[in-house]
Parts: structure tokens; C-alpha cells; sequence
């Protein structure tokens, strides 16, 4: 349970970080809250041969109200969401979210940016932000770019992220206050990673919804057909066939049993923004 | 390669050259020789080895020393008078909160920033609150049962929870 030697690095600046990241390659990591690097480097899961420290990078741990939107530095602890610490953009969602995954001493620590950027599959920013139509903010050696949420992940731990890219952080446009939400995560115990877990976020005023499925074995799936019918007006509870129909035209071979689970949270989480 | 660190552990200032890849629990165990920290599982899943950094818990286990490096360190030694932590042992003592006591050490570093934080405790809040750390003897009755009566004691547990009026 001792990770392989490797060297370190603690740059001061974006610049210099995007600079050591592209000349490392692959085999150079980039270390935010480590609460996932560090146990997958103690098992000696994930290779490196340089972590790169990016928490004395000042530029990641900004927090802004934009107005119409909230930046949230990548840097951004978990418990500052739970604890109501940043601005809000979520009518509450983001801070739900926080105070259900992990552990306290591992909330501390871990950070937005980096739960992301990793893009574990079951792990539950992802689906938060893209059913938010969050932006995200990366720095490159081309420069600044922005990739929305729901394009960044290509498959699991697979992300748009180019060689010596780092995302900044993430920036969440404000909902209405006629927009509602709902949350339905299954885990086998309380922390764990999601057996499954949907989130509904929908407008009917402004006629917009989104609903997203994590822990889908693969990038969180949108369902794009379940929202126009929210829309409409449908009643969740009646949609679940459909529901269960849209995941088979996922083709990401769900088992029965695993269909049965996420159309129950999808149902749930939906059934919880509209009522 | 060997990279400098220096912490601030229990109030004392520790400089040490270590190789990057030392973790913070092999750091205070190893080379402070503090051994009340436990490390268990070394992959942030068993809490064991759980201690305050900055004031709040983290997992040494799965924190690099170098990557903290400035930060203030408190482990369980460093806590030894102070009047919480003082409630929380002598209730482990009372109620039973351990048997081996192998995961004590992260039981109370975990209970002792529960009880800072929080003032609304019940039963099942607590179990909430405590399931990062893991312990294999007492199944856990007796732990919820200390950290609730140490709750009580300073006012962090839920009014509906306490049985005997208060004077």
C-alpha cells in the first residue's frame, strides 16, 4: 500500500503547470485533492512518474459571481458546498449533492475539479454538472478553451482533456427560481460509489429540462426524449417504459437488473422536479 | 530525489527531508514516531488514520506530507486536555466505544469535529456521520452510544433526543 517512487513537482502558476504537464506526457499527474490519485497510486493502480501539486495555483481556487452564472475554481473543496461556503447557482442542488457522497475527512479534501477531470463513471459531480449545462473552464498550451459539461466526457476516466490541459474550473449558470430538481442515488452503503443515480433538473416555465443518469458504466447519459415528455407535461410515474426504452437505445448493454435500477432513479428523481 | 517539508505538528515546527511519495500517516508515525494515528486499509477507506489538518479532519493515509507543506498537523497526542476530546474519551471509556481499539484513534478525531460542527444530532445522523470509519469489534453500537452521550453532554445532540427533562 506504498506508492511507487516518483518525483514532485508544486507549480506556482498556470503557466508553469500547463508547461510541466505537456512535458511530462502521460506518465506526469496532476494532484488536486488527491482523494482519489493518491489511493489509486498507493495501490499502485494508476502510474506515474511525476505528480505535478496544482494546490498552490491560486488561479484555481477562484470563486466568482458572474451574475448570470457562479464560477467555481477547480480547487473548490466539497465541503464548501456542503457547508453553503460558495455562492449558489443550484436552487440548492449542488449542496444536496456534496453532503451525499464520501466521508467527511475525504469531503475536506477532494475537490470539484478534481472529481471531474478524473471522470470516474460512478462518481457524482459529473451528472450534477451536466444536468446544470455547466461550462468548463480549461487551460492548455493553445490557451483557454471551454467545453460544455456534457461534451467533456468521451468515456470512463476518458475526458477532452488535451495533453497539458487542466481544467480551471466549472461555471454553473444560474437556475430560476421557477426551476426545480431532483436527486435519487442508489449505493450499497452510505459513501460509496452510485449503483445508479439520476438527476432531473426542469423548468417548466422556461421550458427547459434536463435529466441525467450517472453511474452508467460510461459517460453520464442525457435523456434528451424523457425531458421533451416532462415537458408536455407527462407525469413521471407513467414513463417508465419509455424511460426504459430511451436507456436500451443507449446501447450501453445494461444488465436487466441494472435497467430496473436506473429506471427507478430516473422515475424518482423526475417525479421529485416536477411535482 | 528527497524533497523538503515542514509542518507544524501538535504546535511543534518539523522540518524533514522525505521522498515525495512518504504519505502523511508514514510521516507521523515514521519519522515523529507518533503512533496514535493507526493506519489501516492505506487506501481512505477505513478512517483509521484520520487527523486534523488546518482544524479539519483529513485522511493521512491518502494525503502526501509534501503536498501540505506549511499546514498545522493535530493527532490524537495533540489533543490530549483538550476539554471536547476529554468528554469524548472518557464517554468511550463509559459507554463502551471500543474493544481492540485499533480504529479508536480515527473514531475520535472523526467525533470530535462532528460535535464542533453540528447541533442537531441524532442517532441515525451520527451513523450518517460516522460510516468513513470503520471498526470490526463493537459493531458500532457502543461507539454511537458514546458520541451520542458526549453530544448531549455539550449540547450538539437534537433536543427531541434527550430523555431526561433538562434542569
Amino acid at each position: 500500500m506504498k506508492p511507487a517512487p516518483f518525483s514532485y513537482v508544486r507549480p506556482a502558476s498556470l503557466e508553469e503547470a500547463v508547461r510541466v504537464l505537456a512535458a511530462g506526457g502521460g506518465a506526469a499527474r496532476p494532484l488536486a485533492g488527491g482523494q482519489s490519485l493518491v489511493p489509486m497510486l498507493n495501490l499502485r493502480l494508476a502510474p506515474a512518474e511525476q505528480v505535478v501539486d496544482l494546490t498552490r495555483i491560486e488561479a484555481l481556487r477562484r470563486v466568482e459571481d458572474r451574475g448570470t452564472s457562479v464560477f467555481y475554481g477547480a480547487l473548490t473543496p466539497h465541503a464548501a458546498f456542503e457547508d453553503g461556503k460558495v455562492p449558489d447557482a443550484s436552487n440548492g442542488l449542488m449542496r444536496h449533492v456534496a453532503e451525499r457522497f464520501a466521508f467527511r475527512a475525504v469531503r475536506n479534501r477532494g475537490t470539484i475539479g478534481g472529481a471531474i477531470a478524473l471522470a470516474d463513471p460512478a462518481a457524482d459531480w459529473l451528472p450534477t454538472v451536466i444536468a446544470l449545462g455547466a461550462r468548463l473552464h480549461v487551460a492548455g498550451p493553445e490557451g483557454e478553451r471551454i467545453i460544455p459539461a456534457e461534451e467533456f466526457v468521451l468515456g470512463p476516466y476518458f475526458t477532452a482533456l488535451g495533453e497539458g490541459e487542466i481544467l480551471v474550473g466549472v461555471e454553473v449558470p444560474k437556475l430560476a427560481a421557477s426551476a426545480r430538481w431532483g436527486y435519487s442515488k442508489v449505493t450499497t452503503k452510505v459513501g460509496e460509489y452510485a449503483e445508479s443515480m439520476a438527476i432531473a433538473v426542469v423548468d417548466r416555465a422556461r421550458r427547459s429540462a434536463r435529466i441525467v443518469l450517472g453511474a452508467a458504466d460510461g459517460a453520464p447519459i442525457v435523456l434528451a426524449d424523457l425531458a421533451a415528455r416532462l415537458l408536455d407535461g407527462a407525469r413521471p410515474e407513467d414513463l417508465a417504459a419509455a424511460i426504459r426504452a430511451e436507456l436500451v437505445a443507449s446501447e450501453r448493454d445494461f444488465a436487466p437488473a441494472k435497467l430496473v435500477m436506473h429506471t427507478t432513479t430516473i422515475v424518482r428523481a423526475a417525479r421529485d422536479a416536477v411535482s | 530525489m528527497k524533497v523538503p517539508v515542514s509542518l507544524t505538528v501538535n504546535g511543534e515546527r518539523v522540518a524533514a527531508e522525505i521522498e515525495p511519495r512518504t504519505h502523511l500517516g508514514d510521516f507521523l508515525r515514521d519519522h515523529l514516531r507518533l503512533t496514535a494515528t493507526h493506519l489501516g486499509c492505506e487506501h481512505g477507506v477505513c478512517g483509521a488514520c484520520t487527523v486534523l489538518v488546518n482544524g479539519e479532519p483529513v485522511r493521512a493515509c491518502i494525503t502526501l506530507a509534501v503536498s501540505i507543506d506549511g499546514a498545522e498537523v493535530k493527532t490524537l497526542e495533540g489533543l490530549q486536555g483538550e476539554a471536547l476530546m476529554e468528554t469524548l474519551k472518557a464517554a468511550f471509556h463509559e459507554k463502551h466505544g471500543l474493544q481492540c481499539g485499533f480504529c479508536t484513534p480515527g473514531m475520535l478525531i472523526s467525533a470530535w469535529d462532528l460535535l464542533k460542527r453540528r447541533r442537531d444530532l441524532d442517532e441515525r445522523a451520527v451513523r450518517v456521520a460516522m460510516s468513513g470509519n470503520l471498526c470490526r469489534c463493537t459493531g458500532y453500537q457502543g461507539i454511537v452510544r458514546s458520541i451520542m452521550a458526549a453530544a448531549e453532554k455539550v449540547g450538539a445532540a437534537a433536543p427531541s433526543t434527550i430523555k431526561e427533562p433538562l434542569r
